[in-house]
């Protein structure tokens, strides 16, 4: 069951400055969200709260899947839900345990977590390297690593924080041409800073202006 | 000169042959030390953990108490343990003094905050993306956790080998409370202080060169450690 994700009302400072002033925001299932914004527009902190990785100071993170009654915050929905940081944080292990991380914390077993752990490193072109230290790879490689661990968990919502902004052409054609293959399959919300990567990959573009929400 | 040699050439003799009182020696020390890190290493990595993630009033007073309590002097530890040990000490009816089992007490006082200040040091040294990654693929605070001490394991292991270096090295503590008596509680430190005291230098000699190499293969593999820890 695809998972509807509504903010109401979100609201974040850092000391006196308020980032986000209030939220609010439907994103259905299966759609490709572009979320833009300048530095320092709050982009991160908000896809960091819709992902349960940080709480709001107000408002709240609905999450449901049909029925009307909110899912609880509880470990079984934030299994369903990845989000992709600029700053990766790749284990200190091989590109094959990191790819089956997610899996393995969610009590999948060896072969099976291996076999779909290798599936999710074909996507990104990186099975043949699956016995190398993740540390070891370019920052390209290293991207899509990334991306491969949070695809090998089948997530119904991953948040992708500007997934190409640290890699060359040729890794964000790969990356770009990953995301869209999941296209309807299940829901994606990105941020990016560039603007023609977000009309080609998202079915809506957001912006983020002045704390507040607006598709563009 | 001419003694030093004979003592020598016993000494490389007896290692060529060794005789069951030798080898128990370094089986005992091999034992007692060995027996003291890794409980302390049981107890410490629980400790440490508390230190990094937990906040609460005298965190700071521990983990400066940790720290200091890295030099501990042996021969003070070994007083207070057989102090507290002894049969006129509060803990004197469970009749451990002048037993292993004592000896492992005090060298496990000696090892425990080594390996949790240089756990500790190592565990919040953890990059926080590796510890958002966790929390975003799905662990628990169980499994985030087991992650945090796995990506710090080259740190944790560096601690674990210089405690067992310190320990393996310290006569005091182990001479005091285990009173070095022959075939049951003497070590190779306590061996060799004796050895020399009496001017038998050939078993003080062999006993020297195994705890060299001991030394040597401690540092060897605490300096693979750190190197393949940096290089990762």
């Amino acid at each position: 069951m695809s998972l509807v994700l509504k903010a109401e009302g979100l609201w974040k400072s850092y000391g006196q400055k308020a980032v986000l002033k209030g939220i609010t925001y439907t994103f259905s299932p299966n759609r490709i969200y572009a979320l833009m914004g300048p530095n320092g527009s709050g982009k991160s902190t908000l896809l960091r709260i819709l992902s349960l990785l940080d709480p709001a100071d107000e408002g709240r993170v609905i999450y449901t899947d049909g029925a009307s009654t909110p899912l609880e915050h509880d470990i079984a929905l934030r299994r369903r839900i990845t989000l992709l940081l600029p700053d990766i944080g790749l284990f200190n292990a091989s590109v094959l345990s990191n790819a089956s991380y997610g899996l393995r914390v969610r009590g999948v077993k060896g072969k099976e977590a291996k076999k779909r752990a290798l599936k999710a490193l074909s996507l990104v072109g990186l099975e043949q390297k699956h016995r190398q230290n993740a540390l070891t790879l370019s920052s390209g490689e290293a991207q899509r690593l990334a991306l491969a661990r949070a695809l090998a968990v089948e997530p119904d919502v991953l948040f992708l924080d500007e997934p190409t902004a640290s890699v060359d052409a040729e890794n964000t054609g790969v990356i770009e041409k990953i995301i869209l293959e999941m296209k309807g399959r299940r829901s994606i919300i990105l941020s990016t800073h560039d603007e023609a990567q977000a009309r080609r990959l998202a079915d809506v573009v957001l912006y983020l202006k002045d704390g507040l929400i607006y598709e563009g | 000169m001419d003694f030093l040699a004979d003592a020598l050439r016993q000494a490389l003799l007896l290692l060529v042959s060794p005789d069951a009182e030798l080898l128990g020696i370094i089986a005992l020390s091999l034992a007692v030390s060995g027996s003291a890190v890794v409980a302390a290493t049981v107890l410490a990595l629980p400790f440490a953990s508390v230190l990094a993630f937990k906040r609460f009033p005298l965190k700071g007073g521990l983990l400066s108490l940790m720290n200091t309590f890295m030099g501990l002097p042996p021969v003070v530890v070994g007083l207070l343990v057989f102090l507290i040990f002894s049969r006129s000490g509060p803990l004197g009816f469970l009749e451990l003094i002048y037993t292993p089992y004592v000896m492992v007490i005090a060298q496990f006082i000696l090892a425990f905050p080594i390996v949790t200040a240089i756990s500790h040091s190592a565990v919040v040294g953890v990059d926080p993306a590796v510890i958002d990654a966790a929390k975003t693929l799905g662990a628990t605070p169980f499994q985030k956790t087991i992650t945090i001490f796995k990506e710090a394991r080259y740190g944790i292991l560096s601690g674990v080998m210089a405690a067992l270096g310190r320990v393996m090295a310290e006569v005091g503590a182990v001479l005091i409370v285990g009173g070095n008596i022959r075939g049951y509680t003497r070590v190779m430190t306590t061996t060799i202080a004796l050895e020399a005291d009496k001017g038998d230098f050939e078993l003080a000699i062999a006993l020297g060169i195994v705890l060299l190499a001991v030394s040597l293969l401690i540092n060897s593999v605490l300096y693979y450690l750190q190197r393949k820890g940096k290089r990762q």
